[in-house]
């Protein structure tokens, strides 16, 4: 790596924090643009009780105060304040609770998606034009095209409602196997797509050609030669479909019950939880930041000849 | 005529007048055609985009004039009649059935419109909903890409038009919203905006739309902007820099004929395909969030919301969910595919 990659990857991780910073900032001046403040929607509230609420919060200081203390909290403790409606909890440790069931679904997810999808990406760029190839790609346009909410669901009905063969609940280890698949068709279907046209890219250029005509086996001119130079381009989508992952569990979590994150996330905007809602918002945008960076990066590096903007 | 090759001599041949024969060739065959009518024809030499624009416009039409003659709305719940006690005979009924007092009326001899896809657990007819859904998802989905197309397309052509420092700030501000996780600054924001607006447009014609569906659009108009006006700027960078744009600098054309014979047709191409592929993201977004009770104001339906309605007797009726699903994926997988058509169609260029 030289100096200019270097330099590359420093813009990038200024851009990053700075993104970050931004997140929180909105996050927290949205949140207390809310007119008539948090504890308005709780009923048969006196005047005192309500100051001595407000004073308990920190929300009788001025806003400008109110931030710093925030930020600082944050950056040096990771401490996003207690919740406002899950009584005696911080917010960090609900998320804590929540992580480690959303890591599962999401790794699991994102593997199952690169594994089947590069599969069969290149399956349908080596028969290309044949019926196999015409059949995976009317398959993944049609994932592609359907919400994942609705996906969700209506594997919900077939799945584990008619044929039972999975339980409906997402609090067991079994019972994560639906919200997974659910989860990993789109950037499955994503990824197919683009092996498929990178391989089809990768097949045409001379040195294949060379290698064949050298009389490499058709085998290793596909997985030494091709494969391995078509799957730079699915390293882009690193980024994105982590945050697509990440944006999807949310629906997904609702729908099978997963006690994770996300349903921390949704409940948290229905019950107008507002500091659970900023501390979610903050960790999963920092989430998918830091992800787009290590993807942009490993783009880099592992093809120099690219220059991104 | 005996001739050198090296001979300076005027070749008298050339001079003799042209013959009916050799007019023939110079006389048009047929009008000259447009950027835009090769546009066309190309188009409609593609079947999957024929059909999928065929598909969009029905939908579309459908959800606009069925609602006008269907003998039910979709707010109406069937059972709840002024004065009687509520008939809950209406709610949740199956495709093609009746409730109570409608039964009545067939055995006496009257005709009843049937409820093609049955009731919601409210008595309210189903298949209006559907319609009406489809109407609301399409309508938010398309102005939401205009909101971006405008908000996208100033900003971008400022940036490209001034260059310099005005770009720069731009650009910048571009790169950070850019990575901002759009998804949920839409659902923050819409979270927080609907609390907002909602005093801000009492009384006003926006009301009738409702706070969820105005934040959305604010959403779009504050964070979606920003590839549209990318693209703008770059085509804009790199049409100015082209060799026929120079050409006709040479040949003494102004700045307004530059801009509207080259700049803008050749950039505007790029410009509807874009915002025809953003419609079903926009779609795709609204559903999202009205899936997550951050859409549509209950009565009214879109399609986002009634699959999430759906979900809560999704055991006893899925067919409830099952129709919403089939019309957003279709609705979108058209588009989509219609929007790949437009591309092949219209720039060749962009097709890698």
């Amino acid at each position: 790596m030289n100096s200019k990659t270097w330099l590359y990857i420093l813009k990038r991780i200024l851009l990053a924090i700075l993104t970050v910073w931004v997140v929180i900032t909105v996050t927290f001046f949205v949140m207390h643009a809310v007119p008539g403040g948090p504890f308005n929607s709780e009923k048969a509230i006196s005047d005192a009780a309500k100051a001595a609420l407000e004073a308990k919060y920190g929300l009788d200081k001025p806003v400008g105060e109110q931030y710093v203390t925030y930020l600082k909290d944050i950056v040096t403790e990771f401490d996003f304040g207690p919740s406002l409606k899950q009584k005696g909890r911080d917010v960090i440790s609900i998320i804590l609770d929540g992580l480690k069931t959303s890591a599962i679904l999401g790794v699991c997810a994102a593997v199952l998606a690169l594994i089947v999808g590069v599969i069969l990406g290149a399956v349908a760029a080596i028969k290309h034009n044949k019926l196999i190839d015409k059949f995976i790609m009317v398959i993944m346009t049609a994932f592609v095209s359907m919400p994942s909410f609705i996906m969700g669901a209506l594997m919900l009905i077939v799945f584990a409602n008619k044929l039972r063969w999975f339980p409906a609940n997402g609090s067991t280890t079994a019972g994560l196997i639906l919200p997974i698949i659910a989860l990993s068709l789109y950037p499955m279907a994503y990824i197919t797509r683009l092996t498929r046209s990178s391989m089809l890219d990768v097949l045409g250029q001379d040195y294949i050609r060379t290698a064949r005509a050298k009389g490499v086996a058709p085998r290793a001119v596909i997985f030494k030669h091709a494969l391995k130079n078509s799957l730079i381009p699915v390293i882009t989508y690193f980024g994105p479909m982590l945050a697509y992952i990440v944006t999807g569990s949310l629906v997904i979590e609702k729908i099978f019950a997963v006690p994770g994150i996300g349903r921390a996330f949704v409940n948290s905007i229905t019950a107008r939880d507002y500091p659970l809602i900023m501390g979610t918002t903050i960790v999963l945008a920092t989430l998918i930041v830091v992800m787009n960076l290590i993807s942009d990066i490993m783009y880099k590096v592992v093809d120099p000849r690219i220059t991104l903007e | 005529m005996n001739k050198k090759p090296l001979s300076l001599h005027v070749d008298v041949d050339k001079f003799i007048p042209a013959t009916e024969q050799d007019k023939e060739y110079m006389v048009q065959m047929r009008p000259p055609s447009t950027f835009f009518k090769d546009g066309v024809k190309r188009l409609l030499k593609n079947k999957v985009a024929t059909v999928s624009f065929f598909i969009i416009v029905i939908i579309a039409l459908s959800s606009i004039f069925i609602p006008m003659f269907w003998p039910y709305s979709y707010e109406t719940q069937l059972g709840v009649v002024p004065g009687k006690p509520v008939d809950s005979s209406y709610n949740n009924l199956k495709p093609f059935e009746y409730g109570e007092t409608e039964l009545a009326r067939i055995e006496a001899g009257e005709k009843v419109f049937p409820h093609v896809f049955g009731t919601d657990s409210s008595g309210r007819d189903y298949f209006i909903r559907v319609v009406y859904g489809t109407r609301i998802s399409l309508a938010v989905g398309f102005f939401a890409s205009i909101i971006v197309l405008i908000v996208g397309m100033t900003i971008g052509s400022i940036a490209g038009y001034c260059g310099g420092k005005i770009d720069l700030i731009i650009m910048r501000i571009v790169d950070i919203i850019y990575s901002l996780p759009d998804t949920l600054m839409v659902i923050l924001l819409s979270a927080v905006l609907g609390t907002v607006i909602d005093k801000a447009i009492q009384g006003t014609i926006l009301e009738k739309i409702g706070t969820n569906i105005i934040s959305l659009f604010i959403v779009f108009a504050l964070l979606y902007w920003v590839s549209m006006s990318r693209l703008i700027r770059g085509q804009i960078l790199s049409l100015r820099e082209q060799e026929y744009v120079l050409a006709s600098r040479a040949a003494g054309a102004k700045g307004k004929w530059i801009i509207t014979k080259h700049l803008i047709p050749n950039c505007i191409s790029v410009v509807i395909i874009s915002t025809a592929l953003q419609i079903p993201s926009a779609i795709f977004t609204e559903s999202y969030l009205s899936f997550l009770g951050l859409g549509v104001n209950a009565p009214m339906p879109s399609l986002g919301s009634l699959a999430s309605d759906a979900l809560n007797g999704l055991a006893s009726y899925p067919s409830r969910l099952v129709i919403p699903a089939i019309v957003i994926s279709l609705i979108v997988l058209s588009l989509n595919l219609f929007g790949d058509g437009l591309r092949d169609a219209f720039d060749p260029k962009l097709n890698g």
